[in-house]
């Protein structure tokens, strides 16, 4: 382009070989490079193995059919029920969760530095929130059998003849599963907030505006970015968790409605998902057709890696956001 | 340096070094004269380094103004402070102030780093509250109402201020003078109502010119320069009386900084301005009043000539040397 000559300088110089090093410093640094090594290759594994799996029993016609009692179950039938579960209940746990997340990031962000009273509540959300961040799947799914299995809630879900109540439905599982999306929006939703600088919520105060107005019209444009990679660690999390869904969805291989209201009647009623349908279909279920199994663990693999995908897109940033301003 | 190169260019001709001139604190030591060196060795020739002439303007400055009149748009008195003191948790940031604002004058309030000048600038929008423990004592009075008596919303639609770091918000450009415009609790005017408004401001500010094409565009996409005048069009559209400025240059570049200085000249006329500075050659240029603080209290205060060429106090003698920042 241009005369000038580019120097192509030296970049390193003479470094001090490993064989001259303490027998414990080699050992740490091949077990460094092991360890990495091996990561990759177990991520490879997977993916390949599931891969080679999923292309020999994945019949594309197997996404939008319905399953089908059979006697030739390897044969017959798809996962449309199943996936559709999985959509239904990942749904309905975000639709609880984002309110839930993102109400309780901004109060604690904004409201939690007032007084004692305030910074005492603050202290105790926090604590919460890392309760049910650490609780495992089975518990909250017996606990939420337990709270969905009083007559009080016998609307959500099915009461049977002689009062008792069923406690299994989407609504049922869609709530659990927002406890477990609830830690990871709520914590992308609060570091997205704590980093927008103080002199920005500030030039909002010298206009004259309060404390709410200035969260609604101009910290939350500019935490879009977080709630949506929140939201999408939450989806992940959601579709991976298989004890909820044994327990709260009622295990029924295709979705089945309970009344007669168009949408309330596919919340009241049971179904399945994608990895209680692996696991039925898996030699440890019932287990006559494990090439369904792996078909669907594929697309449900498949399913999981699109979502990093999207959270590191989301993640990377936009143009528009806060942090490029000087 | 180039003296020294040549000093040891002459090293091997002198055993011991000899400084032709006696050494000061600001000349360099000149290389012998040529006179001086021993016969049997050349001389080299004195060379004529770059730097001995002036430097070269790339773009000419132009001309300001030697002698600004003071306060030629000078106004009635917009905020008075009586005895103004301010604490942090006890510790007092700010001791005792009394000063008087008045409109069609610029107020610069120059000092040391943790002087309380920033402290006192916003004491008077009231923003300190935001600040846990921060306690206030004395009186400030904005055309005649004490502050503190004052929803704080409306106080700060009269006293605007304009921070360091320029911050428009993550919408449009018509949006971020519009949000300022839309009044607190009432319903959102519409849009044909409020471009006269917002295109006024720009104009005001200095910045419709250069975003007048598409008002639409995101505000974080504008230069620093333009963002800052962004943020000022934004504190100015709903007419306040008072303006405050916290080092609105400070991260600017040179050229941005003569335009929003220029800017500031222009402003005062219907506002009072007040304006905190670290640096005393934009105090100079800009103000027509000038304060000097000192760890909390008020030492002097003045006129800008005054203040600069003829202090009573010692202190501000030696700050406006610069014997100290």
């Amino acid at each position: 382009m241009s005369a000038v000559a580019v120097r192509s300088g030296r970049t390193g110089g003479r470094r001090s070989s490993p064989m001259s090093w303490r027998w414990s410093d080699r050992l740490a640094l091949a077990a460094a490079w092991l360890a990495g090594l091996s990561l990759c290759l177990i991520a490879a594994a997977i993916v390949l193995y599931m891969g080679y799996r999923g292309i020999q029993y994945l019949r594309p016609g197997m996404i939008f059919e319905r399953p089908q009692a059979s006697a030739d179950q390897a044969g017959s039938g798809g996962f449309l029920d199943p996936l559709l579960g999985t959509i239904v209940v990942s749904a309905v746990g975000i639709a609880i969760a984002l309110p839930l997340a993102v109400a309780s990031a901004v109060w604690i962000t904004e409201y939690g530095h007032g007084g004692r009273l305030s910074r005492a509540l603050a202290r105790v959300v926090e604590s919460s929130i890392e309760i049910v961040a650490g609780t495992p799947d089975i518990v909250i799914a017996i606990f939420g059998l337990a709270v969905f299995q009083l007559p009080l809630l016998a609307p959500l879900s099915f009461q049977a003849e002689g009062g008792g109540v069923f406690g299994r439905s989407f609504i049922a599982a869609g709530a659990m599963m927002s406890l477990l999306a609830l830690p990871p929006l709520y914590a992308a939703t609060r570091d997205g907030l704590q980093a927008v600088p103080a002199h920005m919520r500030e030039a909002a105060f010298a206009l004259g505006k309060t404390r709410i107005t200035t969260v609604r019209r101009v910290l939350m444009p500019s935490v879009r970015s977080n709630i949506a990679t929140g939201t999408t660690l939450g989806i992940s999390r959601i579709v991976g968790s298989t004890a909820i869904v044994l327990i709260l969805l009622g295990s029924t291989l295709r979705i089945e409605t309970q009344g007669a209201v168009p949408v309330v009647n596919l919340l009241r009623g049971t179904g399945s998902s994608l990895t209680t349908y692996v696991y039925e279909n898996s030699p440890a279920g019932e287990g006559a057709a494990p090439e369904k199994a792996y078909a669907a663990a594929f697309v449900l693999l498949v399913l999981v890696l699109a979502l990093n995908v999207v959270i590191e897109r989301l993640g990377r940033g936009r143009r528009d956001v806060i942090s490029s301003v000087i | 340096m180039y003296a020294d190169e040549m000093v040891l260019d002459r090293s091997n001709a002198s055993s011991a070094k000899t400084p032709a001139a006696p050494a000061t604190a600001v000349t360099p030591a000149m290389p012998a004269a040529p006179a001086m060196a021993p016969p049997e060795l050349p001389v080299p020739p004195v060379r004529t380094i770059v730097l001995d002439r002036a430097p070269t303007l790339v773009r000419p400055v132009p001309e300001r103004e030697a002698v600004r009149p003071l306060s030629a748009f000078a106004g009635p008195e917009r905020l008075s402070l009586r005895h103004v003191g301010v604490s942090y948790a006890g510790k007092d940031a700010v001791r005792s102030v009394s000063l008087s604002i008045h409109q069609g004058e610029v107020l610069a309030l120059i000092g040391p780093s943790g002087c309380g000048k920033t402290t006192l600038l916003r004491t008077l929008n009231r923003l300190t509250e935001l600040t846990a423990g921060a306690s206030r004592t004395g009186e400030i009075l904005l055309d005649g109402e004490d502050i503190h008596d004052l929803v704080d919303t409306t106080l700060r639609a009269r006293v605007a201020m304009v921070f360091q770091q320029p911050n428009p918000f993550p919408m449009s450009i018509f949006d971020n003078v519009a949000f300022a415009l839309r009044e607190q609790g009432r319903k959102r005017p519409a849009r044909r109502q409020l471009e006269p408004l917002v295109v006024d401001a720009l104009r005001r500010a200095g910045l419709y010119d250069e975003v007048r094409d598409d008002l639409d565009r995101p505000a974080l996409r504008l230069s620093g320069g333009q963002q800052q005048r962004l943020c000022i069009a934004r504190a100015i559209a709903p007419r306040p009386e008072v303006l405050l400025m916290d080092e609105p240059c400070s991260a600017l570049d040179p050229i941005s900084t003569g335009v929003i200085e220029e800017l500031i000249g222009e402003l005062r006329r219907d506002l009072a301005v007040v304006i905190v500075t670290h640096n005393l050659a934009q105090a100079h240029r800009v103000a027509d009043k000038v304060a000097f603080m000192y760890l909390g209290d008020l030492v002097e205060y003045g006129g800008v000539r005054d203040v600069f060429e003829d202090p009573r106090a010692q202190r501000t003698r030696e700050y406006v040397r610069g014997a100290f920042g």
